[in-house]
């Protein structure tokens, strides 16, 4: 069978899950016997849902076909998967959030197909390195410009649409270093001196790497933001340690950024916030809803995961919201787990799916990051290793920066859980990502 | 560049092993301590409660005891259509308050079920079942209603309580406790409050199964049964009844100072001679007294399908108020006989007492559920009779039943008797607090018809001037008489 019609047919069961998933909601909600309508007819809306759904995603698999015949066949039945699921979990938290996710959904295999019939071959990057890469620092640096959401500088506001730059600047990002460290690989390694044992990059060429940390430290500083400046930093020193195969430069880089970050995070009242909430959920004095660095949407957070143990409470069995009643007039006293289909939407799932539901969707995005790195592997040129290499381990992080947040294993900062939560920018982004793994692997395969 | 990329693969998959363990952590390891210990951050189950259609709680003649409404919100809230009448078995349960007791408590996850109506699929697939089950009592409202007319009436300050049992089931047919309250009421948060601060009535407090009373001569049926049933005395064994003998060095009085010959056990029993049962449960020994009163139930919580915290353990108390066994130094064997001595029991435990002489020495656990019954009319679970303990022996339970007879018919309590049924019963007076007046607390155990017994019943009334044979033992003589004419289920 050929790797494009196990693609095809690896689609079905993403499909699948999405008509299950809404059948069950609207099961939940006691509306699947035409409901209000009291028809009593069996309701077709989730079956509809599902074919809309395959459809899509077989409009893009035949243009994969035609373009990139040899691509992995696994990684976009998996990403379908992950989307399916965020459809379904973001329709049972809000039904026009849903609409409009589904949109993007549209758009992001839109720009993933838009990206694979321009580019054609991701070797023309290079080309650009430069220019992407200050094209990425101005994406990080533009939020600036803008109000501050949570004390982060993470979006910028067009009139109703909100952005996150960050999600297309780590692209970019990765591109250039990708395409650095080709060039440099050789020179950090040989040209290196050792001392005490540890291998030190020669002076000249430890410059870039420290203008790539100066960058991390700025975002940290200026975007305000532990997250992205994990991630960003987290991709680089892994790329780093791929181009050169020396583990002191990580632990130099681990050294460093730790350092700064401690420096910087003492500066920013809104980081010692977020850590002094992570430390202490449940103090009386942090847990307030009304207070912004406060704990409470941590700690509701893991609340909602307890609710949900072993099995979960179902589709539709979690309790976001307090009944009118029990709160004030203030409508966000009333939200019992905030921001719950983009931050703590992990939360939410755990929640009605329960350990087992959320395991399986780790074990989803752990398959996606296999294939990545699979992908890395089979390319011959260090380029496309790189970039492969890179991108999987920003996918990798990110998923681990927000799930890790939820659960308490590090402090909470706000990114999306890719493909899952809400979000224009993220969906599209991540799919921009997509369309280079398949870049990548269609050559790897092809030559392989 | 093959390895390293193998060795970022291995490092990614640790740190997604690390958030599994972390989620796992949250939803089982921790998640008990996240859902119970943390009420005033975490209302989750709470709110999920509101979505619960609770079972309904009914009375033996059918009659709705308890039901959940809906709101126009679509959340659920508990009403009690018979007021204050079943406050203090029944209790309440307020999800919005976060609060529950009685047998509400008891039975919540019965009534509300494991999964609430709004849980999906998955749920059904988990195999858990939905919704909650009605739950199905042996109280009877009429008699009940008796119970607290008359102990309000003749108590109308510090009132009292009573208890009635099926002696062969232990089904629970009265428990009455005043003063007692509306749980209507406890819906708003100010009045549940002012109810669980009110020092001087403790309107929420059951009286039947905690706040005990010392049981005055009612203990001396309990007495009586560890005497012959170990064999030490005979029921025509003569002691002497004189007025003043010495009882742990301390002289005891007889009530009115009457001194009497040496007389047989039945007649000391009918006449409450005090002298007589403390120099018995002396010979008798704390042994064997302590033994005997393990096996009616004291010294240990009541067996009933009520919640523990909200039931105390009859019997000696000290000092500080620890539970003292029967066995300890520092209690006078003699005056615990005669039930005083720091005794505290609780009007459940002397009902008990009762029905194990009824039942011919075997003591039923008691249960105020009989059954529950599903939406459409299933019997879910029976709540089957089960044996508490076997008390005494068949020829014991007929000796003790002869002279309790005899207190009804020619002793302390005549005012018992029912034209047409033999009434078994015993009286009790404890003094509330010697020298300062003459309030006591008054006690009348009973069953009947003492051929075969279907009621056993307590009955206490607290600091009230008179005796126990004169202002308690007409209660408990109605309260038989209506549970007599009930007719079994209709």
């Amino acid at each position: 069978m050929s790797a494009r019609t196990r693609e095809l047919f690896a689609l079905v069961p993403a499909a699948l899950l999405l008509s299950a998933g809404f059948a069950a909601i609207f099961l939940s909600r006691g509306d699947l016997l035409g409901g209000l309508n009291g028809t009593n007819q069996v309701s077709d809306v989730s079956l509809t849902y599902g074919g809309i759904f395959l459809g899509v995603c077989v409009a893009a698999h035949l243009v994969l076909r035609i373009a990139l015949p040899d691509a992995d066949p696994y990684l976009f039945p998996l990403v379908a998967l992950l989307a399916s699921f965020g459809l379904v979990e973001i329709y049972r938290i809000d039904a026009d959030l849903a609409r409009q996710q589904a949109q993007w959904f549209v758009i992001g295999v839109g720009a993933m197909v838009t990206t694979i019939v321009i580019l054609r071959d991701h070797g023309k990057l290079e080309r650009y390195r430069y220019t992407i890469a200050l094209g990425g620092i101005a994406l990080l640096v533009l939020p600036r410009l803008f109000p501050p959401t949570n004390g982060a500088y993470l979006a910028i506001k067009v009139g109703s649409i909100s952005i996150q730059p960050a999600e297309f600047a780590k692209i970019a990002i990765v591109v250039f270093l990708a395409s650095y460290l080709r060039d440099t690989r050789q020179v950090l390694v040989l040209g290196a001196t050792r001392v005490l044992g540890v291998t030190i990059p020669p002076l000249k060429h430890f410059g870039p790497l420290l203008l790539v940390w100066g960058t991390a430290m700025l975002l940290l500083f200026f975007i305000r933001d532990i997250g992205s400046s994990v991630m960003f930093f987290g991709g680089f020193l892994a790329m780093v340690y791929i181009a050169t195969n020396r583990l002191s430069f990580v632990v130099i880089g681990l050294l460093l950024f730790c350092g700064g970050a401690y420096l910087v995070a003492g500066h920013i009242g809104h980081i010692s916030d977020r850590i002094d909430a992570w430390q202490t959920p449940f103090d009386p004095k942090l847990f307030d809803p009304g207070k912004p660095g406060g704990s409470y949407q941590l700690a509701q957070g893991l609340f909602a995961q307890a609710d949900g143990g072993l099995f979960g409470k179902g589709f539709g069995g979690a309790v976001l919201e307090l009944p009118s009643g029990n709160c004030g007039a203030d409508a966000q006293l009333c939200t019992l787990l905030p921001a719950p289909h983009t931050d703590f939407i992990y939360a939410v799932i755990v929640n009605e799916l329960g350990l087992i539901g959320a395991s399986g969707l780790l074990c989803v995005y752990l398959l996606v990051v296999q294939r990545g790195f699979k992908v890395a592997m089979l390319a011959r040129d260090s380029f496309s290793k790189l970039l492969a290499a890179g991108l999987t381990t920003v996918f990798a992080l990110q998923v681990f920066v927000i799930v890790g947040g939820v659960t308490k294993v590090i402090p909470l900062t706000g990114v999306t859980l890719p493909f899952v939560s809400y979000g224009g920018s993220s969906v599209l982004a991540n799919f921009v990502l997509l369309a280079l793994l398949l870049l990548v692997s269609n050559r790897a395969r092809r030559e392989a | 560049m093959n390895q390293p990329i193998a060795r970022v693969f291995i490092v990614t998959m640790l740190m997604f092993g690390v958030l599994v363990g972390a989620t796992s952590w949250w939803t089982v390891v921790d998640a008990q301590s996240l859902n119970h210990e943390h009420a005033t951050q975490n209302n989750r189950t709470l709110l999920r409660g509101l979505k619960i259609r609770r079972g309904a709680i009914r009375a033996a003649d059918g009659s709705v005891i308890a039901r959940s409404v809906k709101n126009s919100e679509g959340n659920y809230s508990r009403r009690y259509p018979q007021g204050d009448l079943f406050g203090h078995p029944i209790g309440y349960s307020y999800a919005s308050l976060g609060q529950q007791s009685g047998v509400e408590a008891f039975y919540d996850q019965d009534l509300a079920g494991s999964v609430s109506d709004t849980e999906s699929l998955l749920g059904e697939l988990t195999g858990r079942q939905q919704g909650g089950d009605n739950l199905q009592t042996t109280l009877v409202p009429n008699a009940q209603r008796q119970a607290e007319q008359l102990i309000a009436a003749a108590s109308p300050v510090n009132g009292g309580a009573a208890v009635a049992l099926d002696p062969k089931t232990g089904a629970v047919k009265v428990m009455a406790s005043v003063p007692g309250y509306d749980p209507n009421a406890i819906r708003q948060k100010n009045v549940f409050s002012r109810l669980s601060t009110d020092a001087r009535n403790k309107p929420l407090v059951n009286r039947a199964l905690q706040f005990g009373y010392a049981p005055g001569s009612t203990m001396k049926v309990v007495t009586l049964t560890a005497a012959l049933d170990s064999g030490k005395f005979s029921i025509n064994t003569p002691v002497d009844g004189k007025n003043n003998v010495k009882i742990s060095g301390v002289p005891l009085r007889n009530d009115f100072d009457e001194s009497f010959g040496a007389i047989d056990l039945t007649t000391a029993l009918a006449k409450s001679v005090n002298t007589v049962f403390a120099q018995v449960a002396e010979k008798v020994g704390k042994k064997t007294m302590r033994e005997y009163m393990e096996r009616f139930g004291f010294d240990k919580k009541p067996q009933l399908d009520y919640p523990r915290g909200a039931m105390s353990a009859p019997g000696v108390y000290g000092s500080r108020g620890q539970l003292l066994r029967p066995t300890s130094d520092k209690v006078d064997i003699g005056r615990l006989g005669i039930g005083q001595d720091q005794l505290q029991v609780p009007a459940l435990q002397m009902a008990q007492v009762a029905a194990a002489v009824a039942n011919k020495g075997v003591l039923m656990k008691p249960h105020i559920g009989e059954r529950l019954v599903d939406r459409d009319g299933r019997t879910t679970r029976r709540i089957d009779p089960e044996v508490q303990s076997k008390v005494m022996s068949e020829k014991t339970a007929a000796e003790v039943t002869q002279a309790m007879v005899a207190v009804v018919q020619r002793g302390t309590g005549t005012q018992a008797q029912i034209p047409g049924v033999q009434v078994a019963g015993k009286t009790g007076t404890a003094e509330t607090a010697t020298g300062t007046g003459t309030k006591n607390k008054l006690w009348f155990i009973a069953f009947a018809p003492a051929s075969d017994p279907r009621v056993a019943v307590a009955v206490t009334v607290n600091d009230v001037v008179g005796f126990g044979g004169d202002v308690v033992a007409p209660i408990a003589k109605q309260l038989i008489q209506t549970l007599l004419n009930e007719k079994k289920n209709p």
